[in-house]
């Protein structure tokens, strides 16, 4: 027997050949995703990237005021700082007031201790009379509050590039002015409440999804085939239409003056005088959102179903088991990937939702979405809505790697 | 369903409330959407059911605020049809192209790190459009496109490519290779055989992954919120704008339209995913 390799029809052995061919086929693999890869990293996944980044990112005041944090990192943050100090803030605030670029710097400062906005102000009004030399007298002199020590302590503590203060925010804490972490004031803790609401409001809405869906899918999974089609459209016709028409149809039926509270009014359950408040809070939330998700439920659930043999549940019962029992143990177990994947899409569109609790939430229902969005754009505290918006993503990233785990994501099915 | 005569009381009792129960569910989910229509026929200016419209009246009824829709004063919807349109066409085709040439990529075995890969393409999808639109106008504003069709046309790429990966790769799943290995044996070149063999049988997924790009973009009002200017409206803001403001019939009436156009999108996916099952041999 001879080792010799086997040759292909140009001469060259066959396994390196094949491997040629192999090499070959991967690249054009590669390069049919690279368009789409490229684009989706370029316009979508470095955009994310850059939004961790501004949550993060406290470099404005150490930009604006290089001088005085140079001079700042020789003083220990005890008594008050000396001469360099004040002289390298008299140049830095002289600078900002030529290029007439200190507003951010006053709103930032204020942020960090109440009091720096009359300071700063009243400071910058006065610089250009200030003579050379002995700058930490003047200073004292055009505001006392040069002059205590816990004011120069906060704009130190603004120094670091970096600062994670914006994650403290998002969950009711903040530092205070020795860097210790503390509880927000009482009347500013919003955001744990409203994180817990969401994550309430999703968890709700996903368990109702399920509970409504569950039989429908069954009754579509098991009809024939001229009805269960007739019977989907109710499904498929809410999932194709814009979610505003949807949003808007549940505003006209929950309005005070809609049909629903005549309904109310006329089965006499509350007075015409009193009708209740349906929308607006949070019972519209969950409503709204558990008919506008609902389909999202539907279609994993029969999708799954219908690749149950009805045979599974006769050969249960022959063998002597109540529907209940055969339902328990055959039917319900395999419709888990189902569920799955039905209550991951529910629950993760739910937990990011945003126009149905803005339209018909109101304050009391609104969710933390919301909360980014006013952010972006009414406050525009962009770091700080970038900071909600990581924190949201962590979320939605953490539940869908647990999904993974636990049920495989292959069984995302559209349809 | 009808149940055996011998079938025990409570049984039928249970079936029938399970036949109850899912008729109140199909109800809960479609009825909502036939509350617009009417109401958007009513010649009244409030949106509820008045005296004359319940008695079937024909004075209760009128075309008004379907006119004030096409011919009204200070009127965004023509402007906002026109800009929705040709986004939504164009982010359509970007998805679509995109989309298809990954997804043939994406089924390919060849391909390293499937999974990886295929996590990162569909992410849009996953994560909540507020961060994407976030996320996206920070970009936007960067490179200078914030309000500009441009910028709103690349989002939506963005977010209608993940269907289009979707649907096509589950159209290849159940292709057969062998005819593409017959197209070449036969000496065609592979773009030949991608043009005159795979992309006809694959063409029922590539439309109904248009489809979803289309309605995505269609309806697609987080982003558009934050990269749109006065010049960029769409339908979608629009109606955003005009819910927050008030309830006005004339949004009843942009809705019912929204309506029948969703209807015909169904129709057509309808038609589509059995036909495809039909050549995928499925439902024999």
């Amino acid at each position: 027997m001879s080792q010799e390799k086997i040759l292909s029809s140009d001469g060259i052995p066959l396994e390196e050949s094949l491997k040629k061919a192999e090499r070959k086929n991967k690249l054009k693999a590669v390069l049919l995703v690279a368009p789409l890869f490229l684009f989706i990293l370029i316009i979508y996944i470095f955009p994310i990237g850059d939004m961790l980044f501004r949550s993060v990112d406290d470099r404005m005041i150490t930009k604006m005021l290089p001088k005085t944090f140079i001079a700042m990192e020789k003083w220990d943050g005890q008594d008050l700082p000396d001469e360099p100090v004040y002289e390298g803030l008299y140049e830095d605030l002289s600078l900002l007031k030529k290029n007439k670029t200190f507003g951010k710097i006053i709103a930032r400062l204020n942020y960090e201790k109440s009091g720096f906005s009359s300071l700063i102000k009243k400071t910058i009004r006065k610089i250009d009379k200030l003579e050379e030399g002995n700058y930490k007298e003047q200073f004292i002199k055009i505001h006392k509050r040069w002059g205590q020590s816990e004011y120069l302590v906060a704009l130190k503590n603004t120094a670091p590039n970096w600062s994670y203060a914006k994650y403290l925010k998002g969950v009711d804490l903040k530092f205070d002015e020795k860097r210790n972490i503390i509880q927000q004031d009482e009347d500013r803790r919003i955001y744990k409440t409203l994180w817990l609401r969401t994550i309430n409001v999703a968890f709700w809405v996903t368990i109702f999804c399920f509970i409504l869906a569950y039989p429908i899918a069954h009754l579509l999974a098991t009809l024939p085939m001229k009805y269960s089609n007739l019977l989907m459209i109710c499904v498929l016709l809410p999932f194709w239409t814009s979610l505003l028409v949807r949003t808007s149809s549940w505003m006209v039926l929950l309005q005070q003056q809609g049909p629903i509270n005549d309904l109310i009014v006329w089965l006499g359950w509350a007075a015409d005088d009193n009708r209740p408040e349906l929308m607006y809070n949070v019972i519209g939330t969950f409503v709204a959102m558990t008919q506008i998700l609902l389909p999202f439920m539907v279609l994993p659930l029969y999708s799954v179903m219908k690749t149950i043999s009805p045979s599974l549940m006769r050969a249960g019962k022959s063998l002597g088991g109540t529907p209940l029992v055969s339902f328990v143990k055959i039917y319900f177990p395999l419709t888990i990937p189902g569920i799955g994947a039905g209550s991951l899409l529910v629950f993760i569109l739910a937990i990011g939702y945003y126009i149905t609790p803005a339209l018909v939430g109101g304050a009391s229902g609104s969710l933390i979405s919301n909360n980014i969005a006013y952010h972006m754009k009414s406050s525009l505290d962009w770091a700080f809505a970038s900071a909600l918006g990581t924190m949201l993503l962590v979320g939605v990233l953490a539940i869908y790697w647990v999904y993974n785990k636990l049920v495989g994501i292959d069984n995302i099915k559209l349809g | 369903m009808a149940l055996p005569k011998h079938t025990p009381l409570n049984y039928k009792i249970w079936h029938y409330t399970y036949l109850t129960f899912c008729f109140l569910v199909f109800f809960f989910l479609i009825a909502p959407l036939f509350v617009i229509l009417p109401l958007s026929f009513n010649a009244e200016q409030y949106i509820h059911f008045s005296s004359k419209m319940l008695a079937l009246d024909p004075e209760g009824f009128s075309l008004r605020w379907y006119e004030d829709m096409i011919y009204g004063t200070k009127n965004p919807w023509g402007l906002a049809t026109k800009n929705s349109l040709i986004i939504a066409f164009f982010a359509t085709i970007g998805s679509t192209i995109l989309g298809t040439v990954a997804a043939l990529g994406l089924s390919s075995r060849h391909m390293p790190y499937k999974a990886a890969f295929m996590a990162l393409l569909i992410s849009p999808m996953i994560v909540p459009l507020i961060i994407s639109g976030t996320a996206i106008f920070f970009f936007m504003a960067k490179v200078g496109l914030a309000a500009t069709h441009t910028g709103i046309v690349l989002s939506h790429i963005i977010l209608g490519t993940p269907f289009v990966v979707i649907t096509v790769t589950a159209t290849l799943s159940g292709f057969d290779h062998s005819v593409t290995r017959a197209a070449a044996s036969l000496g065609s070149n592979p773009v030949n055989t991608f043009m005159k063999i795979t992309l006809p049988l694959i063409m029922p997924g590539v439309i109904s992954g248009a489809l979803f790009a289309f309605v995505t973009s269609f309806d697609e009002v987080v982003v558009v919120l934050f990269l749109a200017g006065l010049e960029n409206t769409t339908i979608p803001i629009q109606m955003w704008v005009g819910l927050r403001e008030q309830l006005s019939p004339t949004i009843m009436a942009v809705a019912t339209c929204l309506i029948v156009m969703s209807t015909l999108i169904l129709v057509t996916a309808e038609l589509l995913r059995r036909r495809s099952e039909r050549l995928r041999g499925i439902n024999r």
